[in-house]
């Protein structure tokens, strides 16, 4: 069955590179994330333990998390579309 | 608890419901085909979908549901904050671009992109439903509880006017209205819960939360081994009751009755004030002793013991990000703890004073059992809460339809990014408003989720207004972005692909504006029917079936060339059952069911921890079992 696209996009060949750079990430972050569920489980305690600018690893930690998301949400983008605009070319990129 | 009705809060609330229908109005005219309808012709700039993935995602149980968990757990409410950001890392590196490339309208049709699988098209058109319903059910249940305290309206008249609001947008340009709403309120969102949390940090803490808030007193007492005699004249002892260690003890003054709590030993008693809701056999609900109208069930929340480097005081002054958030774990705040007796025929819910280091508060245990008296199933379930947190927000499908409503997949991924920042920033700020409720004696017992609203009326009626508004606007996004997934389940994904019916462009947008009106109506009867009902409970559901049923899915199609139609329709529908058969047959459910939680066949509540490796495990089986059929086809 013919399935109609909301928009027709271009081939794109940078797509392994974002997706192996997407995977890495992800392993990191996951690392990450995992770490800080294991001590919220295993070792509440520890989070109570303030770290630095006054506040407890639990507060200092969490917010690591999101500040990381966001910082590793730019450094992925920043590289993604470098290699978009090398492999696919600008003029072709802003086609898609 | 009763609010007076601010006129202001249904002012701001009429010009954002007349703005958002002059928009939808406006773009109709311009939808005329199923991809304007579906997924806004794909011309969404990046920056708009971004936010409007805020004002999606950020539901009514991010923003009342966190702030109020917060407000009366600590740091466990702030867990869920993080645990839904992070699931968006998930949607960034490994969802967001693939989900552009391979689907069209619905999540379904990148599930299906390689196969044109009957079997996919009906599983996860089940799935989009199961999820959206779950999700849909607490939103409408959330506006009727809005509206009456705010507006002085009714449950089932806040559902009708919410539910044919959002019918109204969605029925009339789809997806464009959808984005729009939900772009003006997230950024609505995020730029008024900063202004409160601002206001919050340069106001500071104090001991005495505000000139109105109530003090509570203490009784010394005499006990001759039946009844209780306080020291004072206008105290009358008028009952006792226990609950395991604690005994309450009733006094009636000038009529009324309320209820206090025993403290101390023989020789040295004192009778702490508790505050009490007195459900009388006829139903009627007496606050304090007397009907809610007459206002004594106080707003409550203040520090016992405020410490600023190292030292007591009365007030902080302004304070900064990070001081705020260490003087409150260097304090003791008043907390309170909520137990049920019987009186006589009457059922008596009584909240009694429960000071509580800041340390305490600052660190996880509070709600999640991680850390005194704790079980390794306890914990086990607080990972398994994590995990469909982590992988939960990606396979959400009212989330993954906003994929395509943007040009490219460069702009799917910008977006996604714009959404983390704007996401993650208004979840740092639920930890501020959360601990400013807690401590600024505005919280409400009966209701957690007036918390941040409550806690916007302390700094004046305009801000409280704008933030009540909001409220109504949150639900308004969410609900429209569940209607547009919830209808292009039915008319994409069953009516055209899956049952065949040929359409034209006309006819497909017509079946779908018919099951936006459809679903709107269903949940309209749901948000009605479980009037009174704490359904929050429900998106974590949506939550675990969503991480269970499509993310197995999503992530072997993109990473395993062996997976199969039928692998990916098997996977879809053991994660579901499998779900949702361990969230009914759980120990919180044996409770909701009123059987003792521990004759519960499953000591798990959370079910992602088995049932997201279950569903991998059942595509990997059944792919391997069905390669011979895929080589024939």
């Amino acid at each position: 069955m013919q399935q109609h696209e909301a928009v027709e996009l271009g081939e794109d060949k940078a797509a392994k590179f974002k997706s192996r750079v997407g995977l890495i990430l992800f392993g990191v972050y996951s690392f990450i994330y995992a770490g800080f569920v294991f001590i919220n489980t295993w070792s509440p305690e520890t989070m109570g333990i303030k770290v630095a600018f006054g506040l407890n690893l639990a507060v200092f930690y969490g917010f690591f998390l999101i500040i990381l998301a966001i910082v590793m949400g730019i450094i992925y983008n920043h590289y993604c579309t470098k290699m978009e605009n090398k492999l696919n070319g600008e003029e072709e990129e802003n086609k898609e | 608890m009763t609010y007076p009705v601010s006129y202001l809060a249904v002012m701001f609330f009429v010009v954002f419901v007349a703005l958002v229908l002059g928009l939808s109005f406006y773009f109709a005219r311009k939808t005329k085909t199923a991809s304007g309808y579906f997924a806004a012709g794909g011309t969404i700039h990046w920056g708009v979908n971004g936010i409007a993935f805020a004002g999606d995602y950020l539901s009514a149980a991010s923003f009342l549901g966190i702030c109020g968990m917060i407000a009366f757990s600590g740091y466990d409410g702030f867990l869920y904050s993080i645990g839904y950001l992070a699931g968006w890392i998930v949607a960034l590196f490994i969802i967001a671009e693939p989900m552009k490339r391979m689907g069209k309208f619905t999540f379904t049709d990148a599930l299906d992109s390689k196969f044109n699988s009957k079997g996919i098209q009906l599983m996860a058109a089940i799935s989009t439903l199961i999820v959206s319903i779950c999700y849909l059910i607490p939103q409408m249940v959330g506006a009727g509880a809005l509206v009456k305290p705010l507006l002085g309206l009714e449950h089932w008249v806040g559902v009708l006017i919410v539910g044919t609001i959002v019918i109204i947008i969605v029925a009339t340009a789809g997806m464009t209205s959808t984005t729009y709403v939900q772009f003006i309120k997230g950024g609505l969102l995020i730029l008024f819960s900063t202004i409160l949390t601002v206001s919050l940090i340069i106001n500071g803490l104090h001991k005495k939360p505000s000139d109105e808030y109530h003090d509570f007193i203490t009784l010394d007492a005499v006990f001759d081994g039946e009844s209780y005699t306080p020291d004072s004249e206008n105290y009358k002892f008028a009952g006792t009751a226990k609950v395991k260690d604690s005994e309450f003890v009733k006094l009636e003054k000038d009529g009324i009755l309320t209820w206090w709590k025993v403290k101390g030993s023989e020789g040295s008693i004192i009778l702490e004030e508790a505050l009490s809701s007195t459900v009388k056999p006829d139903e009627t609900v007496l606050y304090n002793g007397a009907p809610a109208s007459e206002g004594r069930f106080f707003q409550v929340g203040h520090i016992s013991k405020l410490i600023m480097n190292g030292k007591e005081v009365e007030k902080t002054g302004p304070l900064n990000p990070f001081s705020i958030l260490s003087v409150i774990e260097d304090s003791e705040i008043v907390r309170f703890a909520k137990t049920s007796v019987k009186d006589g025929e009457n059922k008596v819910t009584i909240w009694y004073q429960n000071p509580t280091p800041g340390k305490t508060i600052m660190r996880p245990g509070l709600k999640f059992k991680v850390d005194k008296g704790s079980t390794f199933w306890s914990k086990l379930n607080f990972v398994s809460l994590m995990l469909a947190l982590f992988l939960g927000t990606a396979s959400l499908p009212h989330i993954l339809i906003r994929y395509y409503t943007v040009p490219s997949q460069r702009d799917a991924r910008k977006s996604t990014i714009v959404a983390i920042c704007g996401i993650g920033f208004f979840y740092i700020l639920t930890l501020y408003m959360g601990l400013g409720a807690m401590t600024h004696g505005v919280l409400d017992l009966s209701s957690s989720n007036m918390s941040a609203p409550l806690l916007a009326k302390y700094f004046g009626v305009g801000l409280f207004s704008i933030i009540s508004a909001i409220a109504f606007a949150t639900v308004l996004g969410t609900v429209s972005g569940l209607i547009v997934a919830s209808s292009g389940a039915i008319a994409h994904d069953l009516m055209d692909r899956f049952m065949g019916i040929k359409m034209t462009e006309k006819q497909k947008v017509f079946a779908g504006k018919v099951s936006a009106f459809g679903i709107g109506m269903i949940a309209i009867i749901l948000g009605i029917l479980f009037k009174g009902m704490n359904v929050s409970f429900l998106v974590g559901w949506a939550f675990a079936v969503a991480a269970s049923a499509n993310l197995p899915a999503i992530i072997m199609l993109l990473f395993w060339k062996k997976t199969t139609a039928k692998g990916i329709a098997a996977s879809i529908f053991v994660g579901i059952v499998s779900a949702l058969s361990i969230i009914l047959l759980s120990p919180d459910m044996f409770a909701r069911y009123g059987f003792d939680k521990a004759s519960s066949p499953i000591s798990l509540s959370q079910p992602g921890i088995i049932s997201i490796p279950l569903s991998f495990l059942t595509l990997v089986v059944v792919s391997l079992m069905t390669q011979k059929q895929k080589e024939k086809a």
